[in-house]
């Protein structure tokens, strides 16, 4: 098995998402041969989330890097994220394609 | 909060252009509560918009009940703003108060409720089973159209709401 830095799943209970993506994300953890528990950190406050940048649930990090980096000027706060799927559509959890880039990155780097 | 079978909260609420909407006085009525923020109400607007696109003789009211001062991403103007740059479909309706919201219950965004032509909630929930399965097509919210047009009871009149929370103000 492989190892990666830390990685987090940042939630807020203000949206249904997080269980999917977390789902999705110990899956390609699993297919990508990669040992790494999820720390799940949840957000509680619009304090929480700006101390913690954190841009809305889910967010998933590794090695304290955002998977899916927000866009320049987004707010920190407790909200749900939008996120494109690959084939354009919205949702509310990342592409799992781009969770599985993220960490083949991670697993590279380390 | 508004049981299937019971009465459901008449009201009066402005759209984007200030024209006031209700709920029809003789026909069947869809209440969708709905936003601007939320991916789940984004994931699954087109179906929405094809349904009432669909069912002409159906009024559909989109409503808007988020607080926008901590969500500015729904306010009137981002509404107004939405609504010229979409294909809207439906008037979207902004409760201002949450009373409406309130009222009837409506706990995410979004949360769908059918009223028959006798003024009765028949069916409350989800458009379909899936936000990320566009062919799913609001089959839900179809169904319960299609049972009430027909003059029957809707075989599934009550379906989990999926979605982002409703956001009250001083919540």
């Amino acid at each position: 098995m492989s190892v990666v830095p830390p990685v987090e799943l940042l939630w807020w209970e203000g949206c249904p998402s997080h269980p999917d993506a977390l789902a999705d994300l110990e899956r390609i953890l699993a297919e990508e041969g990669v040992s790494a528990p999820v720390r799940m950190v949840h957000i509680e406050s619009d304090e929480e989330a700006a101390s913690e940048r954190f841009p809305g649930s889910p967010t998933i990090r590794i090695g304290g890097e955002d998977i899916v980096p927000p866009g320049e000027g987004e707010p920190f706060t407790l909200t749900c994220r939008i996120y494109r799927l690959r084939d354009g559509r919205i949702s509310p959890t990342p592409d799992p394609e781009d969770v599985r880039a993220a960490v083949r990155r991670a697993r590279e780097d380390t | 909060m508004t049981a299937i079978g019971d009465r459901a909260p008449d009201f009066t609420l402005p759209d984007t252009d200030g024209v006031e909407h209700s709920p029809a006085d003789d026909g069947i009525t869809a209440v969708i509560f709905t936003c601007n923020h939320c991916p789940y109400a984004l994931a699954w607007h087109d179906r929405l918009m094809e349904a009432a696109r669909d069912y002409a003789n159906v009024r559909f009211l989109a409503i808007n009940p988020n607080d926008s001062e901590r969500y500015p991403s729904d306010s009137l103007e981002a509404m107004q703003e939405r609504v010229a740059q979409e294909d809207w479909t439906m008037p979207y309706l902004r409760d201002e108060s949450q009373d409406v919201a309130r009222a009837y219950g409506a706990q995410t965004t979004p949360d769908v409720f059918v009223i028959d032509a006798d003024g009765r909630l028949r069916y409350r929930g989800a458009p379909d089973a899936d936000h990320n399965d566009p062919s799913l097509n609001a089959a839900w919210l179809r169904e319960a159209l299609d049972a009430l047009l027909a003059g029957e009871e809707p075989g599934r009149p009550e379906t989990p709401p999926k979605g982002c929370s409703v956001k009250w103000k001083n919540a």
